[in-house]
Order: structure tokens, then C-alpha cells, then sequence
């Protein structure tokens, strides 16, 4: 195996996850993320709340964090206000992020703590056998949707940044080394960080919509997605059906726990 | 110049016959064997890209560039 | 100058919470609990303390429970709907064995209820509201004074047995105002059980500790272990094996119910020769002791065994106390929530009478000695 496996993996392999399921690739992105930022293991912590994606906590050789389910950010959060110098790293499902986490979601972009959440889009809940979620696409079957979804789904980046998150981006796992780039910036970036990883689910997903095969759904992305820079030179007709991946949006943050520490600061009598 | 050669493995083990490097390598370096799982039966046409060891979901296929024979 | 005070029973939760050296606060604000935020928004900052005001009580739970993960002691405080919307938390921080005090300025309900009233309607939900198999500790204070204490006992017994601690207020005992003074009283602060050891000798999930209780790391020194709400074994990582899901799952509860001797705390009062025992807790206890003192002048032979803590419940000692006694009577702002529990083991020949109040009002003392000349 991979030394860089070695290094960030717990070694207690194979994992949970269904033959052809994208989250391994995302895991396998966010240690070579690791491998570049040469960040102290003990000084990071890795906070999942419930479904596949997860169970991702389970593997990494950092302090380990499983919550419950949607209540990823706020144990982050309590994290990383305690301890404003560790390295926070949120991993959520689009059910998990967007359903029942979805008030957290939007009230952490506000927030923009300097942590990175990625979220594990695979259109489905695939623990629970295959529901739709927030993220599922409009008209796509599922087990509870099997004539259809009629349930309009999020933009979760364009919530993001309506919400305030100061660094919001799009990944996915046909562009792996991009992804780990995106996850190297998201990390570098003093605020708050979200990575929509736009993954695959061919069991639960795939085989209800016509897509079985692993490699197929990989190649779906390949042929569907399109960089942020060349979406910009396109017409709104032409970028309609496509997946934007990129850096979408970045600004300044006004860090929470720097804030924090200005304030307290002030009143200890260090700053006029 | 010689072309560079590259040494591709498959742990079996942790291997659960996805696919998806035997689809995604653009040299065929791979097969399937009979449980579907990949093995390399042509290591010699990899060209280095990455592209199995990064897509593979279960960290089983590594590439390493070939010392001088 | 004088160093008494008068202080509110919010107020002095606050002060016990600092006292405690408790230095992460988040929670949402909530009637009758808001004060307990809106002090420790006063008193942590200045102190280097963390204060956060969370989108609602699920989200405040996480955040002290991620905050304790990190070695921090960490509190929230809420009422009603607010505790109820907690329990799901209140499980994981129980199977994670995150030590997190909450305090629950109990008001009537269900749901919204009456928000500015008191009841103590919370009992049986602080020790059976999270679902699954567990043990809690719940304390009720009856005085400001004792609310300070109380709430510094609160963090103790969290951090000694890794295990959230409620402290169950009534909204007349949160919004009392009393005399304060607590200058002089020398406090004992507990802190959880760290380990020494080399990493790779942490076993973070220990079911041979000799206390049942395992030694907790602090996120960020070094040992990178996993917490989880799944079923774990003893390194931490989910199982479904039987023989350690069983042990895992009964040490939980054992570890808190077999030193029942050591976390129950009382005040008898007039137990000596008494014929008719009141069992009170929380402000009803202050009218209980009140209609002792009226019925004692009487020459009425009435006692009160007031529980401090009202989790784990001391079957043996309630026992013994009703032992004997004519009548038993369980004056309580609910319908009967730890009347219940005394008659699980009060002994068959022994009445156990309730004395129920859910208008939001206290039970007044003149009740209480009705009452008992009611059962004589």
C-alpha cells in the first residue's frame, strides 16, 4: 500500500463502502491533500455526522470525531472554538448537510470558522437503501421515488455562498487531482471552507437511474463537468445541464475565532 | 531515450472488482480476473498517469516508477 | 463590606458553572433559562472563556460536546422544548462518555406550555428521555445558595464519572432571589481522569478501569482516537459483536448505579420519630419543610427526606426511609413522576400518597399539612 495511506489511514481496512462507491476516492483525494499540507496529526481533527460518507472518520489517523446525524458543524464548531489552532476537517452526506443539518449548514457559513466541510454528493441516502435527499436531482428515481422525484433540489453552492461561507468550491471524483488541490485551498483559506464533491452512489443511485457501472458514472462526471473558467465564457444555455467544478466563490473572511479572540482581548485590557 | 517503465500492483485483498481502474486506464494496462477484480497483464504500456491509483476507491492500485533494469 | 449578595438562582448556576472552572459556554436562549446565557455571555469572555449563542438547542449540545472532547468543561442551559430537543445529544454524550453538564430550568408543558411558570414535569424525561439502555445524573437544588453548589457538584461528578449531569432548576428556583454569600466556602474541583500512557497503550474505551470509568484524552494530545455514537468496543471503533456491545452497554449504566452510595446526597429533616414522611425535591421541598415545622408545633410526628439527587435513585435508602411509616406522601409539581419511583420500593404495607400541582403555581405549605392530616 501507498505510503501516504499508511501515514493517514488507520490500517483497519477495507472499509465499509460498496464496491464502485465514490467515497473512497474522496478519501483517497484528502490524503494526498494531507501528504501536501505536512499538517501535525495531533493537531487535526476529523468530524463526520451519520450515513456512508461518514463513516469516513472511522479510517483517518487523526482525532476522530462520529457524531450524529446533520450534527456534523455544530461539534466542529464546538471544537474549534475551544481549540482555534487545530485543523478542522468536516466530512458530511448531502442528506446529512443538506436535510437534517441543514439549519447548521447555513448558520456555520455565517459563522465562516476556519475549518473545511466536504461534502460526499452522491445524490442519495445510501446507508438507509436509497432515498432521495435535498441534493437528488429533479425527476431521478429512488426508493422513495419510484416514479420520479418532483422535489425541486439545492444548489449547495450557491446556499453556501448565499449563506456567507467565504470559500466555496466543486469538486468531483472523475477530477481527482484537482479535488485534492481544492481540498489543499480549502484548508489554506482562513475561513470557512466548502467542498461539494460531487461523487457516486452506483448501487443505490446508479442502478435506479440507468447508470449501474462504477467506471460509467465516473465517466458521466468526466463528460458532464465543466471548469469554472471555461463556464464563464459560456452562455447560461450552454452551461445549464453541465457541473460546475472550481473555486466558485472566495472572499475575505471575518474570521469567528480570530474575532472572538480580538474581543477578549480588548476586555483583558490589551487593546484600546 | 528509452521509454520510462512503471511497476503496477494490485493489493487482491482489499481489491472489490469495481471496475473502474480497468475502464479509466487510457494504456489497457489491466484485466479483469475471473472474479471481475483488476490484474495487471501489461504493466509495460503504463505511462505513469495516476489515473487507476487515484480512481481506485478501495487504495489497492499502486504505480512506481521502474529502477534501471 | 459585606460579601452577601442577593443573587438569583440563574445567577448563582452562572457563578457555580466559573467556580467549577467550567470555560466553554453555548446554548439558545430560552424561558425561564435565558439568564444563565446572558451571565456567562457577561463573565467568559473577560476570562478567556468561550461563549457561543448556537441556531438551537441540538446545535448547543454539539458544540459543548465537541468543546469537552478537546478537555474543556462545557455547559449548556435551556427549559422545556429546548431540553427536549437535546435528548438525542444527551444520548451520544452517555455512550461517548463526554462529560457535559445541562442545566434544565424546568416549566410546564408539554411543548410550549406555560414558558414563565415552574413545574417539575422534566423527572422522568432526564433519566428516560434519550433512548436506549443508560444511567444519568440528575441533582435539585431547593436554594440559590445550594444552586451553586450544586451546579460546582454538577461539573464534578461529570468529569469523575464521564457522564452528562443534569441539574434540574424549576423556574421558582431559577428566577429566586436569595441571600448569597459564598466567599468563605472552600469548593473541591474533580477533573476527569487523563491518561499517561504511551499512545499506543491508550485503550480509550477501558471496561477494566476498577472505577468503570475510562481515562479520557484530550483532542491534541497525541493519541487520535475515534469517538463515536455507534456501538464501540474498547478502542473506540464500532462494533456489533455481542459479548462487547453487552459489556460496553452495561458498564454505562453500572458505572453510575454501583456508586450510588458515593453521588446521592440528602437533607433529613425530622426523620427521627416521624410517622408521616414527605419526600421532596426543588422548591416544593421549601414548602415541605415549612409544613414539618407548622405540623411539628402541632405535636403531628412528620419528617422530609429531601433528595439532592434525584438520578441515580437510591432504592435502598428510600427504602429504609419509608420503612415503617404510616403514610408516605410525594408532594411534587407533575403528576406523580417520582411518586412512582418511591413506590417501586417503598415496602408493600406502606401507603405512598401523591400531591400533584400542573397549574404552574408552587404547592403551598397549607396543602401539604392538609394533606397529611388527610392520610393520619
Amino acid at each position: 500500500m501507498k505510503e501516504i495511506y499508511k501515514e493517514y489511514f488507520r490500517g483497519n481496512l477495507p472499509h465499509i463502502w460498496c464496491s464502485g462507491c465514490g467515497n473512497g476516492i474522496v478519501m483517497s483525494a484528502w490524503a494526498r491533500a494531507m501528504d501536501q499540507l505536512q499538517l501535525d496529526k495531533n493537531q487535526c481533527v476529523g468530524v463526520s455526522g451519520i450515513g456512508c460518507s461518514s463513516r469516513i472518520t472511522g479510517y483517518l489517523d487523526i482525532n476522530t470525531l462520529h457524531t450524529a446525524h446533520g450534527r456534523a458543524l455544530p461539534f466542529a464548531t464546538g471544537v474549534k472554538m475551544a481549540k482555534p489552532e487545530m485543523h478542522v476537517f468536516v466530512f458530511s452526506g448531502d442528506g446529512d448537510c443538506a436535510a437534517i443539518g441543514g439549519n447548521h449548514f447555513i448558520h456555520a457559513c455565517r459563522r465562516d470558522m476556519d475549518m473545511t466541510l466536504i461534502v460526499f454528493n452522491n445524490h442519495i441516502y445510501g446507508m438507509t437503501g436509497g432515498q432521495f435527499s435535498p441534493l437528488t436531482p429533479f425527476g431521478k428515481k429512488s426508493t422513495t421515488s419510484p416514479y420520479g422525484t418532483v422535489d425541486p433540489d439545492f444548489d449547495l453552492c450557491k446556499l453556501a455562498i448565499g449563506a456567507g461561507a467565504s470559500f466555496v468550491a466543486r469538486g468531483d471524483i472523475f477530477h481527482a487531482k484537482q479535488l485534492t488541490d481544492l481540498i489543499v485551498e480549502a484548508h489554506n483559506h482562513p475561513g470557512f471552507a466548502v467542498i461539494e464533491v460531487m461523487a457516486t452512489c452506483p448501487i443505490s443511485y446508479g442502478r435506479h437511474n440507468k447508470i449501474p457501472k462504477p467506471a460509467d458514472m465516473v465517466n458521466y462526471l468526466k463528460e458532464n463537468t465543466v471548469s469554472k473558467v471555461r463556464a464563464d465564457k459560456m452562455t447560461p444555455e450552454e452551461v445549464a445541464d453541465k457541473i460546475v467544478v472550481g473555486i466558485l466563490h472566495q472572499h475575505e473572511p471575518l474570521e469567528y475565532t480570530k474575532e472572538y479572540a480580538k474581543l477578549v482581548k480588548r476586555l483583558q485590557g490589551g487593546e484600546k | 531515450m528509452a521509454k520510462k517503465l512503471y511497476n503496477v500492483t494490485v493489493q487482491e485483498k482489499l481489491c472489490k472488482a469495481c471496475g473502474i481502474c480497468i475502464a479509466l486506464c487510457p494504456t489497457k494496462v489491466f484485466g479483469a480476473t475471473a472474479e471481475g477484480k483488476a490484474n495487471v497483464n501489461n504493466a509495460d504500456a503504463c505511462t505513469g498517469c495516476l489515473t487507476c491509483e487515484m480512481h481506485c476507491p478501495d487504495f489497492c492500485v499502486e504505480v512506481e516508477a521502474r529502477e534501471n533494469e | 463590606m459585606s460579601k452577601v449578595r442577593l443573587v438569583q438562582g440563574n445567577e448563582a448556576c452562572a457563578l457555580g458553572a466559573i467556580a467549577a472552572k467550567a470555560t466553554f459556554y453555548a446554548g439558545y436562549p430560552i424561558t425561564p433559562s435565558t439568564e444563565v446565557a446572558e451571565y456567562m455571555s457577561t463573565m467568559l469572555p473577560p476570562r478567556g472563556g468561550k461563549f457561543l449563542q448556537m441556531e438551537d438547542e441540538i446545535a448547543s449540545m454539539g458544540a459543548i460536546i465537541g468543546a469537552a472532547c478537546t478537555g474543556l468543561k462545557a455547559f449548556t442551559a435551556t427549559s422545556g422544548p429546548g431540553f427536549s430537543l437535546m435528548q438525542e445529544l444527551l444520548g451520544y454524550a452517555v455512550i461517548t462518555e463526554v462529560p457535559i453538564v445541562i442545566v434544565d430550568v424546568q416549566r410546564p408543558g408539554p411543548s410550549t406550555g406555560l414558558p414563565t411558570l415552574s413545574a417539575q414535569g422534566d423527572i422522568q424525561q432526564a433519566r428516560f428521555g434519550t433512548h436506549g439502555d443508560h444511567s444519568v445524573i440528575a441533582l435539585a437544588p431547593s436554594s440559590v445558595m445550594e444552586t451553586y453548589f450544586e451546579t460546582i457538584n454538577a461539573f464534578n461528578l461529570a468529569e469523575k464519572y464521564r457522564n452528562p449531569v443534569v441539574l434540574l432548576l424549576d423556574e421558582e428556583i431559577g428566577h429566586l432571589r436569595e441571600r448569597f454569600d459564598v466567599e468563605d466556602e472552600a469548593v473541591e474541583i474533580i477533573d476527569r481522569k487523563r491518561p499517561t500512557c504511551p499512545p499506543q497503550e491508550y485503550i480509550p474505551y477501558d471496561n477494566n478501569e476498577p472505577d468503570g470509568v475510562p481515562l479520557m484524552a484530550d483532542f491534541g494530545a497525541g493519541y487520535r482516537y475515534h469517538v463515536t455514537g455507534l456501538t464501540h468496543n474498547e478502542k473506540g471503533f464500532y462494533t456489533s459483536k455481542l459479548p462487547e456491545v453487552d459489556a460496553s452497554i452495561r458498564r454505562l449504566t453500572s458505572k453510575i448505579e454501583d456508586h450510588v452510595n458515593e453521588i446521592a446526597t440528602f437533607e433529613e429533616i425530622e426523620l427521627e420519630d416521624c410517622e408521616v414522611l414527605l419526600i421532596a425535591y426543588g422548591s416544593v421541598a421549601r414548602s415541605a419543610q415549612e409544613a414539618v415545622m407548622e405540623l411539628r408545633e402541632q405535636g403531628v410526628k412528620v419528617g422530609l427526606l429531601r433528595p439532592i439527587t434525584i438520578w441515580p435513585f437510591h432504592d435502598q435508602r428510600i427504602k429504609a426511609a419509608c420503612t415503617g411509616k404510616k403514610a408516605v406522601i410525594v408532594p411534587e409539581m407533575n403528576l406523580g413522576q417520582y411518586a412512582r419511583e418511591v413506590e417501586r420500593v417503598a415496602p408493600a404495607d406502606t401507603p405512598v400518597c401523591t400531591l400533584t400541582r400542573v397549574d404552574g403555581e408552587m404547592i403551598e405549605p397549607a396543602q401539604i399539612v392538609a394533606k397529611v392530616k388527610e392520610v393520619l
